[in-house]
Protein backbone atom coordinates (compact mmCIF):
# COMPACT_ATOMS: atom_id res chain seq x y z
CA UNK A 1 0.00 0.00 0.00
CA UNK A 2 2.73 2.49 1.05
CA UNK A 3 4.83 1.35 -1.92
CA UNK A 4 1.90 1.94 -4.25
CA UNK A 5 1.34 5.46 -2.86
CA UNK A 6 5.06 6.17 -3.30
CA UNK A 7 4.91 4.99 -6.92
CA UNK A 8 1.85 7.20 -7.48
CA UNK A 9 3.73 10.30 -6.26
CA UNK A 10 6.75 9.42 -8.41
CA UNK A 11 4.36 9.08 -11.33
CA UNK A 12 2.99 12.56 -10.59
CA UNK A 13 6.56 13.90 -10.37
CA UNK A 14 7.21 12.68 -13.92
CA UNK A 15 4.38 14.85 -15.26
CA UNK A 16 6.65 17.87 -15.33
CA UNK A 17 9.90 16.34 -16.63
CA UNK A 18 10.91 17.01 -20.28
CA UNK A 19 7.57 18.49 -21.23
CA UNK A 20 6.64 19.31 -24.82
CA UNK A 21 5.67 22.75 -26.13
CA UNK A 22 2.63 24.63 -24.79
CA UNK A 23 0.99 24.39 -28.24
CA UNK A 24 1.08 20.58 -28.10
CA UNK A 25 -0.69 20.52 -24.72
CA UNK A 26 -3.21 23.17 -25.72
CA UNK A 27 -4.65 20.97 -28.48
CA UNK A 28 -4.63 17.87 -26.29
CA UNK A 29 -6.33 19.65 -23.39
CA UNK A 30 -9.11 20.87 -25.72
CA UNK A 31 -9.63 17.33 -27.02
CA UNK A 32 -9.78 15.95 -23.49
CA UNK A 33 -12.20 18.70 -22.41
CA UNK A 34 -14.53 17.63 -25.20
CA UNK A 35 -14.30 13.97 -24.17
CA UNK A 36 -14.64 14.54 -20.44
CA UNK A 37 -17.03 17.47 -20.34
CA UNK A 38 -19.34 17.24 -23.31
CA UNK A 39 -19.34 13.44 -23.18
CA UNK A 40 -20.45 13.41 -19.54
CA UNK A 41 -22.81 16.35 -19.26
CA UNK A 42 -25.94 14.42 -20.29
CA UNK A 43 -25.37 11.67 -17.72
CA UNK A 44 -24.60 14.21 -15.00
CA UNK A 45 -27.72 16.25 -15.81
CA UNK A 46 -29.93 13.17 -15.86
CA UNK A 47 -28.64 11.69 -12.61
CA UNK A 48 -28.60 14.99 -10.72
CA UNK A 49 -32.14 15.91 -11.81
CA UNK A 50 -33.43 12.64 -10.39
CA UNK A 51 -31.31 12.94 -7.24
CA UNK A 52 -32.76 16.44 -6.65
CA UNK A 53 -36.27 15.14 -7.21
CA UNK A 54 -35.84 12.17 -4.85
CA UNK A 55 -34.16 14.34 -2.19
CA UNK A 56 -37.13 16.71 -2.23
CA UNK A 57 -39.67 13.90 -1.86
CA UNK A 58 -37.69 12.21 0.94
CA UNK A 59 -37.05 15.44 2.82
CA UNK A 60 -40.77 16.26 2.69
CA UNK A 61 -41.57 12.73 3.89
CA UNK A 62 -39.34 13.28 6.95
CA UNK A 63 -40.86 16.68 7.82
CA UNK A 64 -43.60 15.27 9.99
CA UNK A 65 -44.13 18.26 12.25
CA UNK A 66 -46.62 20.88 11.11
CA UNK A 67 -44.60 23.51 13.00
CA UNK A 68 -41.85 23.28 10.38
CA UNK A 69 -42.57 25.61 7.44
CA UNK A 70 -42.57 24.11 3.91
CA UNK A 71 -39.70 26.26 2.67
CA UNK A 72 -37.35 24.29 4.97
CA UNK A 73 -37.67 21.41 2.46
CA UNK A 74 -35.95 23.36 -0.32
CA UNK A 75 -33.47 24.79 2.20
CA UNK A 76 -32.43 21.25 3.18
CA UNK A 77 -32.36 20.16 -0.46
CA UNK A 78 -30.16 23.16 -1.33
CA UNK A 79 -27.64 22.40 1.42
CA UNK A 80 -27.51 18.68 0.58
CA UNK A 81 -27.13 19.32 -3.12
CA UNK A 82 -24.47 22.01 -2.88
CA UNK A 83 -22.45 20.49 -0.07
CA UNK A 84 -22.54 16.80 -0.92
CA UNK A 85 -24.68 15.50 -3.74
CA UNK A 86 -23.39 17.67 -6.58
CA UNK A 87 -19.65 17.45 -5.87
CA UNK A 88 -19.32 14.03 -4.20
CA UNK A 89 -22.01 11.80 -5.68
CA UNK A 90 -21.18 13.21 -9.12
CA UNK A 91 -17.50 12.39 -8.43
CA UNK A 92 -18.46 8.75 -7.98
CA UNK A 93 -20.34 8.83 -11.29
CA UNK A 94 -17.48 10.77 -12.89
CA UNK A 95 -15.00 8.12 -11.69
CA UNK A 96 -17.20 5.40 -13.18
CA UNK A 97 -17.48 7.07 -16.55
CA UNK A 98 -14.38 9.22 -17.10
CA UNK A 99 -12.02 7.38 -14.73
CA UNK A 100 -12.66 3.97 -16.27
CA UNK A 101 -12.37 5.46 -19.75
CA UNK A 102 -8.99 7.05 -18.91
CA UNK A 103 -7.67 3.81 -17.39
CA UNK A 104 -8.84 1.57 -20.22
CA UNK A 105 -7.58 4.00 -22.88
CA UNK A 106 -4.11 4.26 -21.35
CA UNK A 107 -4.07 0.54 -20.53
CA UNK A 108 -4.80 -0.33 -24.15
CA UNK A 109 -2.09 2.07 -25.31
CA UNK A 110 0.33 0.42 -22.90
CA UNK A 111 -0.34 -3.19 -23.98
CA UNK A 112 -0.29 -2.31 -27.69
CA UNK A 113 3.13 -0.62 -27.26
CA UNK A 114 1.80 2.84 -28.18
CA UNK A 115 3.26 4.19 -24.92
CA UNK A 116 6.63 2.60 -25.79
CA UNK A 117 6.42 4.20 -29.24
CA UNK A 118 6.15 7.64 -27.59
CA UNK A 119 9.10 6.90 -25.30
CA UNK A 120 11.32 5.77 -28.18
CA UNK A 121 10.54 9.04 -29.99
CA UNK A 122 11.98 10.86 -26.98
CA UNK A 123 8.59 12.05 -25.74
CA UNK A 124 7.82 11.85 -22.02
CA UNK A 125 4.75 9.64 -22.33
CA UNK A 126 3.48 10.40 -18.81
CA UNK A 127 3.59 14.12 -19.42
CA UNK A 128 2.22 13.86 -22.96
CA UNK A 129 -0.65 11.51 -22.17
CA UNK A 130 -1.57 12.28 -18.57
CA UNK A 131 -1.00 16.01 -18.00
CA UNK A 132 -3.70 17.08 -20.53
CA UNK A 133 -6.18 14.68 -18.91
CA UNK A 134 -5.56 16.12 -15.44
CA UNK A 135 -5.78 19.73 -16.66
CA UNK A 136 -8.95 19.00 -18.64
CA UNK A 137 -10.49 17.23 -15.66
CA UNK A 138 -9.72 20.16 -13.33
CA UNK A 139 -11.26 22.54 -15.88
CA UNK A 140 -14.35 20.51 -16.70
CA UNK A 141 -15.40 18.82 -13.47
CA UNK A 142 -16.26 22.06 -11.59
CA UNK A 143 -18.48 23.00 -14.55
CA UNK A 144 -20.14 19.60 -14.34
CA UNK A 145 -20.69 20.10 -10.60
CA UNK A 146 -22.33 23.48 -11.25
CA UNK A 147 -24.51 21.84 -13.91
CA UNK A 148 -25.35 19.03 -11.48
CA UNK A 149 -26.30 21.52 -8.75
CA UNK A 150 -28.59 23.50 -11.05
CA UNK A 151 -30.21 20.35 -12.46
CA UNK A 152 -30.71 18.84 -9.00
CA UNK A 153 -32.42 21.99 -7.70
CA UNK A 154 -34.49 22.14 -10.87
CA UNK A 155 -35.47 18.47 -10.44
CA UNK A 156 -36.45 19.18 -6.83
CA UNK A 157 -38.48 22.22 -7.85
CA UNK A 158 -40.24 20.33 -10.63
CA UNK A 159 -41.24 17.35 -8.51
CA UNK A 160 -41.97 19.42 -5.38
CA UNK A 161 -44.30 21.80 -7.17
CA UNK A 162 -45.94 19.34 -9.56
CA UNK A 163 -46.82 16.87 -6.78
CA UNK A 164 -48.03 19.59 -4.43
CA UNK A 165 -45.36 18.94 -1.78
CA UNK A 166 -44.35 22.58 -1.78
CA UNK A 167 -45.54 25.71 -3.55
CA UNK A 168 -43.23 27.39 -6.12
CA UNK A 169 -42.93 30.48 -3.93
CA UNK A 170 -41.99 28.47 -0.83
CA UNK A 171 -39.42 26.48 -2.81
CA UNK A 172 -37.71 29.61 -4.13
CA UNK A 173 -37.95 31.29 -0.72
CA UNK A 174 -36.29 28.25 0.88
CA UNK A 175 -33.51 28.29 -1.69
CA UNK A 176 -32.76 31.96 -0.92
CA UNK A 177 -33.18 32.03 2.87
CA UNK A 178 -30.09 31.73 5.13
CA UNK A 179 -27.92 31.28 2.06
CA UNK A 180 -24.20 31.02 2.81
CA UNK A 181 -21.99 31.69 -0.24
CA UNK A 182 -19.14 29.71 1.25
CA UNK A 183 -21.00 26.43 0.62
CA UNK A 184 -20.62 27.06 -3.13
CA UNK A 185 -16.93 27.93 -2.70
CA UNK A 186 -16.52 24.76 -0.65
CA UNK A 187 -18.25 22.68 -3.35
CA UNK A 188 -15.95 24.14 -6.02
CA UNK A 189 -12.84 23.47 -3.91
CA UNK A 190 -14.03 19.88 -3.50
CA UNK A 191 -14.70 19.57 -7.21
CA UNK A 192 -11.16 20.64 -8.12
CA UNK A 193 -9.64 18.16 -5.64
CA UNK A 194 -11.92 15.32 -6.79
CA UNK A 195 -11.23 16.08 -10.46
CA UNK A 196 -7.49 15.85 -9.82
CA UNK A 197 -7.83 12.61 -7.83
CA UNK A 198 -10.05 10.84 -10.36
CA UNK A 199 -7.92 11.83 -13.38
CA UNK A 200 -4.54 11.18 -11.77
CA UNK A 201 -5.41 7.88 -10.06
CA UNK A 202 -7.15 6.52 -13.15
CA UNK A 203 -4.20 7.57 -15.32
CA UNK A 204 -1.77 5.94 -12.90
CA UNK A 205 -3.71 2.67 -12.95
CA UNK A 206 -4.09 2.69 -16.73
CA UNK A 207 -0.50 3.70 -17.45
CA UNK A 208 0.87 0.88 -15.31
CA UNK A 209 -1.22 -1.86 -16.92
CA UNK A 210 0.79 -4.97 -17.71
CA UNK A 211 -0.41 -8.01 -19.62
CA UNK A 212 -3.31 -8.19 -22.03
CA UNK A 213 -6.96 -7.32 -22.54
CA UNK A 214 -7.96 -8.95 -19.25
CA UNK A 215 -5.56 -6.72 -17.31
CA UNK A 216 -6.97 -3.62 -19.04
CA UNK A 217 -10.35 -4.52 -17.54
CA UNK A 218 -8.75 -5.10 -14.14
CA UNK A 219 -6.97 -1.71 -14.30
CA UNK A 220 -10.20 -0.02 -15.26
CA UNK A 221 -12.03 -1.54 -12.28
CA UNK A 222 -9.15 -0.71 -9.93
CA UNK A 223 -9.13 2.86 -11.24
CA UNK A 224 -12.79 3.34 -10.33
CA UNK A 225 -12.44 1.66 -6.92
CA UNK A 226 -9.30 3.56 -5.93
CA UNK A 227 -10.65 6.88 -7.22
CA UNK A 228 -13.90 6.50 -5.28
CA UNK A 229 -12.04 5.61 -2.06
CA UNK A 230 -9.69 8.59 -2.53
CA UNK A 231 -12.66 10.90 -3.20
CA UNK A 232 -14.43 9.76 -0.03
CA UNK A 233 -11.30 10.21 2.11
CA UNK A 234 -10.67 13.64 0.59
CA UNK A 235 -14.33 14.53 1.13
CA UNK A 236 -14.03 13.86 4.85
CA UNK A 237 -10.67 15.64 5.16
CA UNK A 238 -11.92 18.73 3.34
CA UNK A 239 -15.09 18.87 5.43
CA UNK A 240 -13.02 18.56 8.60
CA UNK A 241 -10.55 21.16 7.38
CA UNK A 242 -12.93 23.77 5.98
CA UNK A 243 -16.25 23.30 7.75
CA UNK A 244 -15.48 21.99 11.24
CA UNK A 245 -16.04 24.56 13.99
CA UNK B 1 27.30 2.44 -35.07
CA UNK B 2 25.83 1.01 -31.87
CA UNK B 3 28.03 -0.86 -29.38
CA UNK B 4 26.76 -2.82 -26.41
CA UNK B 5 28.95 -3.97 -23.55
CA UNK B 6 28.14 -6.68 -20.99
CA UNK B 7 24.38 -6.13 -21.06
CA UNK B 8 22.89 -8.09 -18.18
CA UNK B 9 19.22 -8.12 -17.25
CA UNK B 10 17.25 -10.19 -14.76
CA UNK B 11 13.61 -10.30 -13.79
CA UNK B 12 13.60 -11.42 -10.18
CA UNK B 13 15.76 -14.52 -9.89
CA UNK B 14 15.59 -15.23 -13.62
CA UNK B 15 18.56 -14.02 -15.65
CA UNK B 16 17.27 -13.04 -19.09
CA UNK B 17 20.45 -11.57 -20.59
CA UNK B 18 23.91 -12.56 -19.49
CA UNK B 19 26.84 -10.28 -20.34
CA UNK B 20 25.88 -9.64 -23.98
CA UNK B 21 28.43 -7.58 -25.92
CA UNK B 22 28.68 -6.72 -29.59
CA UNK B 23 28.46 -4.03 -32.20
CA UNK B 24 25.89 -3.14 -34.85
CA UNK B 25 27.16 -1.57 -38.03
CA UNK B 26 25.87 1.31 -40.10
CA UNK B 27 24.29 0.94 -43.54
CA UNK B 28 23.13 -2.66 -43.24
CA UNK B 29 20.52 -4.62 -41.27
CA UNK B 30 21.96 -6.17 -38.10
CA UNK B 31 19.89 -9.16 -37.01
CA UNK B 32 19.40 -10.48 -33.49
CA UNK B 33 18.04 -14.00 -33.81
CA UNK B 34 17.09 -16.84 -31.50
CA UNK B 35 14.16 -18.97 -30.43
CA UNK B 36 11.24 -17.49 -28.51
CA UNK B 37 12.08 -16.62 -24.91
CA UNK B 38 15.84 -16.23 -25.44
CA UNK B 39 15.82 -12.52 -24.59
CA UNK B 40 15.94 -10.93 -28.07
CA UNK B 41 13.18 -8.41 -27.41
CA UNK B 42 14.51 -7.67 -23.92
CA UNK B 43 17.93 -6.96 -25.45
CA UNK B 44 16.33 -4.61 -27.96
CA UNK B 45 14.43 -2.88 -25.15
CA UNK B 46 17.70 -2.47 -23.22
CA UNK B 47 19.33 -0.96 -26.30
CA UNK B 48 16.57 1.59 -26.91
CA UNK B 49 16.11 2.34 -23.22
CA UNK B 50 12.65 0.88 -22.69
CA UNK B 51 14.13 -1.51 -20.10
CA UNK B 52 17.15 -0.51 -18.05
CA UNK B 53 19.82 -3.23 -17.89
CA UNK B 54 21.03 -4.28 -14.44
CA UNK B 55 24.53 -3.93 -15.73
CA UNK B 56 26.23 -2.92 -18.98
CA UNK B 57 26.53 -0.02 -21.37
CA UNK B 58 25.11 1.00 -24.73
CA UNK B 59 27.02 3.42 -26.97
CA UNK B 60 25.40 5.33 -29.81
CA UNK B 61 28.26 6.50 -32.02
CA UNK B 62 30.40 6.75 -28.92
CA UNK B 63 27.73 8.39 -26.72
CA UNK B 64 27.10 6.41 -23.55
CA UNK B 65 23.29 6.12 -23.43
CA UNK B 66 22.87 5.07 -19.79
CA UNK B 67 25.78 7.25 -18.68
CA UNK B 68 24.08 10.37 -20.09
CA UNK B 69 21.72 12.64 -18.20
CA UNK B 70 18.01 12.55 -19.05
CA UNK B 71 18.22 15.47 -21.53
CA UNK B 72 21.07 13.86 -23.48
CA UNK B 73 19.15 10.58 -23.51
CA UNK B 74 16.13 12.37 -24.98
CA UNK B 75 18.43 13.83 -27.68
CA UNK B 76 19.70 10.34 -28.57
CA UNK B 77 16.16 8.99 -28.56
CA UNK B 78 15.08 11.65 -31.01
CA UNK B 79 17.53 10.11 -33.46
CA UNK B 80 15.77 6.74 -33.17
CA UNK B 81 12.94 5.22 -35.14
CA UNK B 82 11.29 1.99 -34.11
CA UNK B 83 8.95 -0.48 -35.72
CA UNK B 84 7.03 -2.42 -33.08
CA UNK B 85 5.75 -5.96 -33.38
CA UNK B 86 2.11 -4.90 -33.68
CA UNK B 87 2.86 -1.63 -35.46
CA UNK B 88 1.93 0.42 -32.33
CA UNK B 89 0.00 2.91 -34.45
CA UNK B 90 -2.08 5.41 -32.50
CA UNK B 91 -5.68 4.18 -32.75
CA UNK B 92 -7.21 7.65 -32.58
CA UNK B 93 -5.16 9.02 -35.48
CA UNK B 94 -5.39 8.19 -39.18
CA UNK B 95 -2.42 7.01 -41.26
CA UNK B 96 -1.33 10.53 -42.19
CA UNK B 97 -1.59 11.79 -38.61
CA UNK B 98 0.31 8.74 -37.35
CA UNK B 99 3.21 9.31 -39.73
CA UNK B 100 3.16 13.06 -39.14
CA UNK B 101 3.10 12.67 -35.35
CA UNK B 102 6.90 12.85 -34.71
CA UNK B 103 7.09 15.95 -36.93
CA UNK B 104 4.14 17.56 -35.10
CA UNK B 105 5.62 17.06 -31.66
CA UNK B 106 9.35 17.24 -32.27
CA UNK B 107 9.76 19.83 -35.04
CA UNK B 108 8.52 23.28 -35.98
CA UNK B 109 8.15 22.38 -39.67
CA UNK B 110 5.33 24.18 -41.55
CA UNK B 111 2.30 22.05 -42.39
CA UNK B 112 2.94 21.87 -46.16
CA UNK B 113 6.50 20.64 -45.59
CA UNK B 114 5.25 18.08 -43.09
CA UNK B 115 2.67 16.83 -45.59
CA UNK B 116 5.31 16.54 -48.32
CA UNK B 117 7.56 14.58 -45.98
CA UNK B 118 4.71 12.28 -44.89
CA UNK B 119 3.69 11.59 -48.49
CA UNK B 120 7.32 10.95 -49.43
CA UNK B 121 7.71 8.43 -46.59
CA UNK B 122 4.43 6.72 -47.41
CA UNK B 123 5.48 6.43 -51.05
CA UNK B 124 8.86 5.12 -49.91
CA UNK B 125 7.15 2.22 -48.12
CA UNK B 126 4.86 1.60 -51.06
CA UNK B 127 1.67 3.10 -49.67
CA UNK B 128 -0.44 5.61 -51.55
CA UNK B 129 -3.99 6.91 -51.11
CA UNK B 130 -4.27 5.57 -47.58
CA UNK B 131 -3.70 8.90 -45.78
CA UNK B 132 -7.20 9.15 -44.36
CA UNK B 133 -7.60 5.50 -43.39
CA UNK B 134 -7.67 4.61 -39.70
CA UNK B 135 -5.34 1.87 -38.38
CA UNK B 136 -8.35 -0.42 -37.88
CA UNK B 137 -9.15 -0.15 -41.61
CA UNK B 138 -5.80 -1.39 -42.96
CA UNK B 139 -4.17 -4.83 -43.08
CA UNK B 140 -1.37 -6.10 -40.84
CA UNK B 141 1.24 -5.66 -43.57
CA UNK B 142 0.07 -2.10 -44.24
CA UNK B 143 0.24 -1.33 -40.50
CA UNK B 144 3.87 -2.47 -40.48
CA UNK B 145 4.63 -0.27 -43.47
CA UNK B 146 2.92 2.71 -41.85
CA UNK B 147 4.99 1.92 -38.74
CA UNK B 148 8.16 2.01 -40.85
CA UNK B 149 7.08 5.28 -42.48
CA UNK B 150 6.53 6.78 -39.02
CA UNK B 151 9.91 5.46 -37.87
CA UNK B 152 11.79 7.09 -40.76
CA UNK B 153 9.80 10.33 -41.10
CA UNK B 154 12.13 12.21 -38.77
CA UNK B 155 15.25 10.92 -40.64
CA UNK B 156 16.58 8.78 -37.80
CA UNK B 157 20.18 7.65 -37.42
CA UNK B 158 19.09 4.40 -35.78
CA UNK B 159 16.23 2.13 -36.83
CA UNK B 160 14.96 -0.71 -34.64
CA UNK B 161 12.54 -3.39 -35.79
CA UNK B 162 10.98 -5.84 -33.35
CA UNK B 163 9.76 -8.95 -35.20
CA UNK B 164 8.82 -7.02 -38.35
CA UNK B 165 7.48 -10.16 -40.06
CA UNK B 166 5.37 -11.64 -37.30
CA UNK B 167 1.85 -12.41 -38.47
CA UNK B 168 2.58 -11.61 -42.12
CA UNK B 169 2.33 -13.84 -45.19
CA UNK B 170 5.67 -14.86 -46.82
CA UNK B 171 5.34 -12.41 -49.74
CA UNK B 172 4.62 -9.42 -47.51
CA UNK B 173 7.43 -10.54 -45.19
CA UNK B 174 9.90 -10.43 -48.07
CA UNK B 175 8.63 -6.96 -49.05
CA UNK B 176 9.13 -5.69 -45.48
CA UNK B 177 12.62 -7.26 -45.31
CA UNK B 178 13.65 -5.68 -48.60
CA UNK B 179 12.26 -2.35 -47.46
CA UNK B 180 14.29 -2.48 -44.23
CA UNK B 181 17.43 -3.41 -46.15
CA UNK B 182 16.93 -0.67 -48.75
CA UNK B 183 16.26 1.96 -46.08
CA UNK B 184 19.36 0.94 -44.11
CA UNK B 185 21.52 1.28 -47.20
CA UNK B 186 19.92 4.36 -48.74
CA UNK B 187 19.69 6.37 -45.51
CA UNK B 188 22.99 4.94 -44.20
CA UNK B 189 21.51 4.26 -40.78
CA UNK B 190 22.25 1.65 -38.13
CA UNK B 191 19.43 -0.87 -38.21
CA UNK B 192 18.79 -3.61 -35.68
CA UNK B 193 16.16 -6.24 -36.49
CA UNK B 194 14.95 -8.77 -33.95
CA UNK B 195 13.56 -11.84 -35.68
CA UNK B 196 13.22 -15.60 -35.62
CA UNK B 197 12.18 -15.81 -39.25
CA UNK B 198 14.73 -17.83 -41.23
CA UNK B 199 13.62 -16.22 -44.52
CA UNK B 200 14.71 -12.86 -43.09
CA UNK B 201 17.94 -14.35 -41.79
CA UNK B 202 18.86 -15.77 -45.19
CA UNK B 203 17.52 -12.75 -47.09
CA UNK B 204 18.94 -9.75 -45.26
CA UNK B 205 21.21 -11.18 -42.56
CA UNK B 206 24.43 -9.37 -43.41
CA UNK B 207 25.35 -9.34 -39.74
CA UNK B 208 23.71 -11.74 -37.32
CA UNK B 209 23.89 -12.22 -33.55
CA UNK B 210 22.48 -15.50 -32.23
CA UNK B 211 21.13 -15.59 -28.68
CA UNK B 212 20.50 -18.76 -26.75
CA UNK B 213 19.05 -18.74 -23.22
CA UNK B 214 20.29 -15.22 -22.57
CA UNK B 215 23.82 -15.82 -23.90
CA UNK B 216 25.37 -14.71 -27.17
CA UNK B 217 26.50 -17.97 -28.77
CA UNK B 218 27.45 -16.91 -32.27
CA UNK B 219 28.00 -13.90 -34.52
CA UNK B 220 28.42 -13.93 -38.29
CA UNK B 221 26.65 -13.51 -41.64
CA UNK B 222 23.94 -15.42 -43.52
CA UNK B 223 26.67 -16.92 -45.70
CA UNK B 224 28.29 -18.83 -42.86
CA UNK B 225 25.26 -19.47 -40.63
CA UNK B 226 24.64 -22.93 -42.11
CA UNK B 227 28.12 -24.16 -41.19
CA UNK B 228 28.69 -22.44 -37.86
CA UNK B 229 29.49 -25.63 -35.99
CA UNK B 230 27.35 -24.42 -33.06
CA UNK B 231 24.85 -27.13 -32.21
CA UNK B 232 22.22 -24.78 -30.71
CA UNK B 233 22.38 -22.57 -33.82
CA UNK B 234 22.10 -25.58 -36.13
CA UNK B 235 19.05 -26.75 -34.17
CA UNK B 236 17.49 -23.30 -34.64
CA UNK B 237 18.41 -22.92 -38.33
CA UNK B 238 17.51 -26.43 -39.42
CA UNK B 239 14.27 -26.66 -37.44
CA UNK B 240 12.74 -25.37 -40.67
CA UNK B 241 11.93 -28.26 -43.05
CA UNK B 242 13.03 -26.30 -46.12
CA UNK B 243 16.38 -25.47 -44.55
CA UNK B 244 16.74 -29.07 -43.42
CA UNK B 245 16.12 -30.37 -46.94
CA UNK B 246 18.76 -27.93 -48.25
CA UNK B 247 21.24 -29.32 -45.72
CA UNK B 248 20.51 -32.89 -46.85
CA UNK B 249 21.29 -31.89 -50.45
Amino acid sequence: MIKEIGKYFMFLGNLFVNRESFKTYYKLVLEECMNMGIGTVFLVALVSTFIGAVTTVQTAYNMVSSFIPDYVISQVVREMVILELAPTIMAVIYAGKVGSSIASGLGTMRITEQVDALEVMGINSISYLVLPKIIASILMYPLLVITAGVCALFGGYLVGTLTGIISPNDFVYGLRSSYNEFTVVFALIKSVVFAFLVASISSYKGYNTQGGALEVGVSSTQAVTSSVIAVLIADYLLAQLLLAK
Amino acid sequence: MIKIQSITKSFGERVILNEISGSFEKGKPNLIIGASGTGKSVLLKCIVGLARPDYGQVFYDGRDFYGSDSEERVEIRREMGMLFQGGALFDSKNVEQNVMFPLDVLTKMPLNEKLDRVNFCLQRVGLENVNTKMPSEISGGMKKRVGIARAIVNTPNYLFCDEPNSGLDPQTSILIDELIQDLSEDLDITTIVVTHDMNSVMGIGEKIMFLYKGHKLWEGTNKDITHSGVKELDDFVFANKVMNSLRSK
